[in-house]
């Protein structure tokens, strides 16, 4: 089953953010959400300096099957992307918590957002 | 609709397997990752389940005729041990399905239809057969298959069948079938396969599937040989340029359409299901000069178009996409289209529309894949 990593948080669209309140916030996409989505081909994430709202779409995700929107957990400026995930987006499949995180924020304001055990329950992860 | 689930369930659950629903059977989608599915065909084997294809026998003194009837191919010049692609159409043209036929016998054929046409087509092959001296039997419901693709197909399946029958596997045909005794149990080879690689696929009964599958399982480790999900099924199937129904064919659209005219017998002396329209169809020019024509697109930047996204040519809508992704093989995305047909010419510039961006894409022979023999 999918891991669910109790120290994030996440959102109902499957986004995950690093809430350690120390500077930018990592976000990436759940174990979860990469699961169902099978191999990831090609990201398209915010530009850096863009502001990102909560709950609104800021990129796409494709794997082999399907294509899906990137939603951002929280609103903020976009201060950093992971270059290395856009180049290689199977690091979204291999470790999505870790290498395969997608970009960070100046965080302004969150989403509604869910801790790990309540995302775990309600979309069948594992903490 | 009930959910159907093949004799290979279990197997597919131990090993792993995220499922899905296609043709209202519970099917593996993919067991671990499916490119790597995807790649283990293309460069060693793959072992699939297939039980939800469906099997139909036509026997009798009439079987050759009344396939010449109910299908648009010449059954009745189809060798026996030999096998047959064909469709079925309805009398307005519209394909009900495509199917594989092997001769079994002078008057024994085996007619293999989709998961999710199986019980239509036993119908109309049932209904078309009144007049014929024939008896035609659904025995889907019975019937495992499973198939072994990929270069090191052969040398896996040999190693099941015993010595003296090894040379009705090596010099078995594309296209053709023979008995032969597999893991100690004759049963009907084919090599036949919808990858675009070497391989062979076996019918057998359900009761006895799990065992084979085991097996295959076994020998066929040393060989590179994963177990294969309906995920790298589709982008295999999509590199090799082959139609998928209610993708690329459908009862709305016609054999000239999907390229598949040479599969269509008007010189057939017989009449069959279709045909007056079909002759007609052909006379317009339907997929040649009239109308829409099935075609491969290439990519020429990084994103994929997808089943149902409008084809552009200066903005304007000149056709649909019916299947799309990234090539695993290729390394750029690739898709099937029904595009006017003065847009079909290999070369045309044309852009599919992805979610409101338009996106280059190049008209391109098919396949886009093609084994190096």
């Amino acid at each position: 089953m999918a891991k669910v990593v109790a120290e994030l948080k996440y959102s109902a669209e499957h986004e995950w953010i690093a809430v350690d309140g120390s500077g930018p916030t990592g976000v990436g996409i759940s174990a979860v959400a990469a699961e169902a989505l099978g191999d990831i081909v090609y990201v398209d994430l915010p530009e850096v300096g863009s502001t990102v709202t909560a709950g609104e779409t800021c990129g796409e995700v494709e794997s082999t099957k399907s294509v899906s929107d990137l939603y951002a957990p929280v609103t903020g400026e976009v201060v950093e992307i992971n270059d290395e995930v856009v180049s290689d987006p199977a690091l979204i499949n291999n470790d999505p918590y870790g290498a395969g995180w997608l970009f960070k924020v100046a965080v302004t304001e969150e989403g509604p957002l869910m801790s790990a055990e309540e995302y775990a329950a309600a979309n069948g992860g594992e903490l | 609709m009930t959910e159907n689930y093949t004799a290979l369930y279990e197997q597919h659950k131990i090993a792993g397997a995220s499922f899905t629903d296609f043709g209202g059977w519970q099917m593996p989608l993919k067991y671990s990752s499916e490119l790597a599915e995807h790649h283990a065909v293309r460069n060693a084997a793959g072992l699939f389940d297939l039980s939800h294809m469906g099997e139909v026998w036509v026997t009798g003194p009439d079987a050759a005729a009344f396939l010449d009837y109910a299908l648009v191919g010449k059954l009745s010049a189809v060798a026996v041990g030999k096998a047959k692609y064909s469709l079925i159409c309805q009398e307005d043209g519209g394909i009900i399905d495509d199917l594989i036929s092997y001769r079994r016998g002078e008057q024994k054929y085996l007619v293999v239809p989709n998961a999710g046409n199986a019980a239509v087509v036993a119908a109309a092959l049932e209904e078309r057969a009144a007049s014929f001296d024939v008896r035609v039997e659904d025995v889907s419901a019975e019937t495992s298959l499973i198939a072994v693709q990929g270069p090191n197909a052969e040398a896996i399946l040999l190693t099941l069948v015993p010595a003296e029958q090894h040379a009705l596997v090596t010099e078995l045909k594309y296209y053709a079938a023979v008995n032969v005794e597999i893991n100690g149990q004759e049963l009907l080879l084919a090599r036949t396969g919808y990858t675009g690689e070497d391989g062979f696929e076996i019918y057998i009964p359900n009761e006895d599937a799990a065992g084979l599958w085991d097996a295959l399982l076994e020998v066929g480790a040393g060989h590179g040989l994963i177990p294969a999900g309906l995920a790298c099924r589709d982008s295999l199937r999509l590199e090799a340029g082959m139609p998928l129904y209610g993708n690329e064919l459908s009862r709305e659209g016609n054999p000239y359409a999907a390229g598949l005219g040479p599969v269509v017998s008007l010189k057939k002396e017989s009449d069959f299901v279709g045909k007056a329209v079909l002759a007609e169809l052909k006379e317009l020019g339907a997929g040649s000069t009239s109308g829409r024509k099935l075609v491969g697109l290439r990519g020429m930047g990084r994103r994929a178009g997808r089943s149902h996204y409008p084809v552009l040519k200066d903005g304007n809508v000149v056709g649909e996409v019916t299947s799309g992704q990234p090539s695993p093989t290729l390394g750029y995305p690739i898709a099937l289209a029904y595009v006017d047909v003065e847009h079909s010419a290999p070369g045309t510039a044309l852009d599919i529309d992805l979610r409101g961006k338009p996106e280059p894409f190049e008209v391109v022979q098919l396949p886009f894949y093609k084994r190096q023999k």
